[in-house]
């Protein structure tokens, strides 16, 4: 099977009912996509299906065909996304083992509502558990990115004018 | 401060260039940690990335381009230990931390204690970090004394190069480190450390080494080891403890795709130690594979002593048992005769229930196994014991067990015990391919090694002013040591250390006991331990009792700890743990415990003698509690509305002496609170028939974003010795949320988890 991830084609021999999780981490050796609960509690394993977030434990492979698949290592090519930055900048992570699928959560967030309120993101974050109990230090950079976030659109716009 | 005495020696270059395979050379120094003579040191070093680099000592090596590795023995499990430990010898070093290249350490016994528990990475290993960078400083600029022949006395390091004023030169580290090879070793009374005022990183808020990589979805965890021509197994362990496969029909999943072989896990073995759980694992190609066939196993087990326990009624019996007389741990005074006399009395009973860790990472190891050699990758706090239960299990020795410590996501304890790495060597080895592990969140939550289920008593007795005269405790709950041995049923001195023979109170009359309770599940260290059971109920309790008196809680606090002193908790005729340390060095401050107190009922609106219900529906609530030498108090606003219950504000206060990272003793303190108000709001792990009846983020749910409320944290205290970080911020945070509950509604919240009682918004 042919799946788009990244922008890249990959072939996968796979059962059809895999969950995309699995065919990332075992097929592909795409290990940024993190395992926590495989039952789309905990958010860990998060990643955009045509830019939507989507829970890749959840997802068979068979109903990813033909789709745009973007995971954590697709998110920035040199880790430079404005919420790569942001992460960085508030030190967000401590073991970091749910920061991929905080990231893609968040990205998945401020693409589709750049200007969003505390209590979208609260929302839009309510599927990711961090057990390290990083959530005070992820909302402050996801507020913090969205300068950075807007700003960048801001620019792009103006140079396509 | 633990002694960790350093005695420095040359090692033999060419030895080590020998063992280590290294084309350059340099500088060696050896240095004794705690626990092991000097045995120079085929290992030091060679984890450096670039294999021509010059160790310099056991934790540095130096590369000609200037690089400066340093090992990290201790394992990062979030608590930023592989920037903690490492940024202490980069300071003393003089290096400069961008060109710092942090190496994880192999399980070695040369690098003294490798268990990575009871917050202490910091406090036991500080002074030996200071020592192994200012040694290697030394040699490097009596190398450029040499080369420029001026004494060493002018030379002098200064961010990653040496330089002499005199005649304005300078050399690199990278330039430096082969003629360093050629020195002397200073004696360790002649290092010179450098003064505080001097510091360029202790006591700094340096970034994350990992962060970079964490957020490129690059960090390498347990789950994410990869090995050529790799298996992957599933395992369905026994759900009871001591029980065995009795019958195994794998006919079905057999046939499922992927399926290389179906292996019986023998165990059932009592006490449980570290071993593997007996079980039938499913061993595949890949991950899917195995778990689904495991899910097409029809198993029987066979039936064990513990197949009747339920964890409900048996909290229950503890709680009654602590209602009786029991084994005396400590006593004061005369408490039966001041309860007798008392003007007042009060008594109230307590318990927290099973927990389980859940950390983010399910557990996972990998392993091969080649004749009489065995190489392991796993998510461990204890690389030493990895290699030692890994080679009982093999019938190897220690020194045939390599281990390699990945990033751990998250450990709380879980991950001090092997049993997973175990597994994985005795299927790599059935095998005779590699074998990676991988636990599902069910399994983690079923088979920890849990939080033990605990009740707690307190009677008090006062006089007509209100004074505390009198103070009876006791507790019950399955101890740890029953995971090592069989027939316990009291706790350990080590456990009642734990914020229970030693609260911090004076109260003339004051005695605490035990009462026996079974051990009927594996039971474990789970971040902070028995702290989380005492701290609650002393906490509560003095609670009850200032709101009894109409007192304001922090004001009567302060009376019950009394005058400035230290308290030496070994007079009640208790042996004494104090987290290993002496309380010379590390005395039960009460002045520091009072100062802590003030700080947090200051970040708290505790309204005035008389008046403690708040405005309706919102109430503030404190605790304070000394653990692992840290003290630390927790300020927390709750809103209760209709029976529903929100956290809104939360404030820590921590004295942990000496912070060499203040940003990550404050994440821990972060998370410490997200941890405790998990706990306090909705943890429990519910066993009948001796099984574990949760089994996913459902049913032992944690707390999420839009729980998480406004928080801030205080450090102080930063003029004593760093002390523990990782554990002392989640005793009081329970005891805080119930106390404001009550100050909020009047309901008294004594059995845990909050949600028992109130919905949580
Ligand atoms: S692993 Fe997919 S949501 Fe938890
Ligand atoms: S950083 Fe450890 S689980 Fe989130």
């Amino acid at each position: 099977m042919e799946l788009t991830i990244n922008g890249k084609v990959h072939q996968v021999d796979v059962d059809d009912d895999t969950p995309l999780l699995w065919a990332l981490r075992d097929e592909l050796k795409m290990t940024g996509t993190k395992f926590g609960c495989g039952a789309g509690l905990c958010g860990a394993c998060t990643i955009h299906i045509n830019g939507n977030p989507a829970r890749a434990c959840l997802t068979p492979i068979a109903a990813a065909k033909g789709a745009k698949i973007t995971t954590i290592e697709g998110l920035s090519d040199t880790g430079d996304h404005p919420l790569q930055q942001a992460w960085v900048k508030h030190n967000v992570p401590q073991c970091g083992y749910c920061q991929s699928g905080q990231l893609m959560s968040a990205a998945a967030l401020l693409a589709n509502n750049p200007t969003p309120s505390e209590k979208e993101i609260d929302s839009a974050m309510s599927g990711n558990l961090c057990r390290c109990g990083t959530y005070p230090r992820i909302k402050a950079a996801i507020q913090d990115a969205v300068h950075y976030y807007n700003a960048s659109e801001q620019q792009e716009k103006q140079g396509g004018e | 401060m633990t002694d960790n005495t350093n005695a420095i020696s040359l090692v033999d270059r060419r030895r080590f260039l020998k063992l280590a395979g290294v084309s350059s050379s340099g500088l060696i120094l050896g240095a004794t940690l705690p626990n092991f003579q000097p045995a120079w040191a085929d290992i030091a070093g060679t984890a450096a990335k670039d294999k021509s680099a010059a160790p310099l000592n056991l934790f540095v090596s130096i590369a000609k381009d200037n690089t400066v590795s340093i090992v990290c023995h201790r394992s990062e499990m979030g608590q930023g230990i592989r920037t903690g430990l490492p940024q202490v010898v980069a300071d003393e070093l003089e290096a400069d931390w961008d060109l710092v290249e942090v190496v994880q350490g192999l399980g070695d016994k040369r690098y003294g204690n490798q268990n990575t528990d009871g917050s202490r990475s910091i406090r036991n290993f500080y002074t030996t970090m200071r020592t192994m960078g200012a040694s290697a400083r030394t040699m490097l600029e009596q190398a450029a004394a040499q080369l420029w022949s001026v004494p060493a006395s002018e030379c002098q390091a200064r961010k990653h190069r040496v330089h002499h004023s005199a005649s304005n030169r300078s050399a690199s580290f990278g330039e430096l480190a082969e003629l360093a090879a050629t020195q002397k070793v200073p004696a360790e009374d002649t290092l010179v450390l450098k003064t505080p005022t001097n510091f360029n990183y202790i006591g700094k808020p340096v970034a994350t080494y990992d962060t970079p990589a964490i957020v490129q979805g690059k960090g390498v965890f347990g789950q994410d080891v990869i090995l050529e021509d790799m298996l992957i197994a599933s395992i369905e362990r026994a759900p009871v403890l001591g029980s065995k496969v009795a019958a195994v029909d794998d006919s079905a999943a057999r046939k499922i795709s992927g399926v290389v072989a179906i292996e019986n896990m023998d165990g059932g073995i009592e006490p449980p130690l570290f071993h593997p759980l007996a079980g039938v694992a499913v061993i595949a190609t890949n991950t899917w594979a195995a778990m689904k066939a495991r899910r097409a196993l029809d198993i029987e087990w066979t039936d064990t002593s513990h197949a009747s326990h339920d964890s409900a009624p048996f909290i229950e019996t503890l709680k009654q048992r602590v209602q009786q007389p029991g084994k005396v741990v400590t006593k004061y005074g005369d408490v039966a005769s001041s309860l007798a006399s008392a003007a007042y009395k009060h008594s109230a009973t307590y318990s927290v229930p099973y927990l389980a860790h859940a950390s983010m990472e399910p557990p996972s190891a990998t392993a091969v196994v080649k004749d009489d050699h065995c190489e392991i990758w796993a998510c461990v706090q204890v690389p030493q014991a990895t290699q030692q239960h890994v080679a009982n299990a093999l019938g190897l020795t220690p020194e045939q067990i390599k281990v390699n410590v990945t990033l751990l996501g998250g450990g709380f304890g879980r991950k001090s015990k092997p049993d997973f790495a175990v597994e994985a060597a005795l299927l790599a080895k059935k095998m005779q391919r590699p074998v990676k592990v991988v636990w599902s969140r069910e399994d983690d939550i079923r088979h920890d090694y849990f939080h033990a289920a605990a009740a707690s008593h307190f009677e008090s007795a006062m006089d007509d002013d209100g004074q505390v005269t009198g103070w009876q405790q006791r507790t019950a709950f399955p101890t740890i040591s029953g995971t090592f041995a069989n027939g316990v049923e009291h706790p350990s001195n080590g456990e009642l250390s734990l914020g229970f023979a030693d609260i911090p109170f004076d109260i003339p009359h004051r005695q605490c006991e035990t009462a026996p309770a079974e051990y009927e599940a594996r039971i474990g260290w789970l971040r902070s331990v028995s702290n989380i059971q005492n701290a609650f109920a002393v906490c509560s309790f003095a609670d009850e009792l200032a709101h009894l008196r109409n007192r304001k809680p922090d004001e009567f606090l302060l009376e019950l700890i009394g005058e400035d002193r230290h308290i030496d908790p070994n007079q009640g005729d208790f042996e004494y743990g104090n987290h290993g340390a002496s309380l010379k060095d590390f005395p039960l401050d009460t002045a520091r415990l009072k100062q802590v107190l003030a700080v947090t009922a200051a970040k708290a609106d505790l309204t005035q003698k008389g008046d403690h219900v708040q405005k309706a529906g919102e109430g503030w609530g404190i605790a304070v509690h000394r653990s692992f030498l840290s003290y630390v108090g927790i300020a927390t606003k709750v809103a209760v509305e209709n029976g529903r219950v929100a956290i809104k504000e939360m404030h820590c206060v921590a004295d942990v002496g000496l912070a060499v990272n203040p940003d990550r003793v404050e994440s821990q303190m972060e998370g410490s609170m997200v941890f405790g108000m998990s706990l306090a709001l909705m943890g429990g792990i519910n066993m009948e028939k001796g099984a574990v009846t949760n089994s996913n983020f459902h049913d032992y749910p944690l707390l999420r974003m839009q729980q998480s409320p406004k928080m801030s944290v205080t450090l102080m205290g930063t003029e004593h010795a760093p002390a523990g970080v990782g554990e002392p911020g989640v005793p009081p945070v329970a005891p805080s949320i119930t106390n404001a509950i009550f100050a909020a509604c009047g309901e008294r919240i004594r059995d845990l988890p909050v949600n028992k009682h109130l919905q949580l918004v």
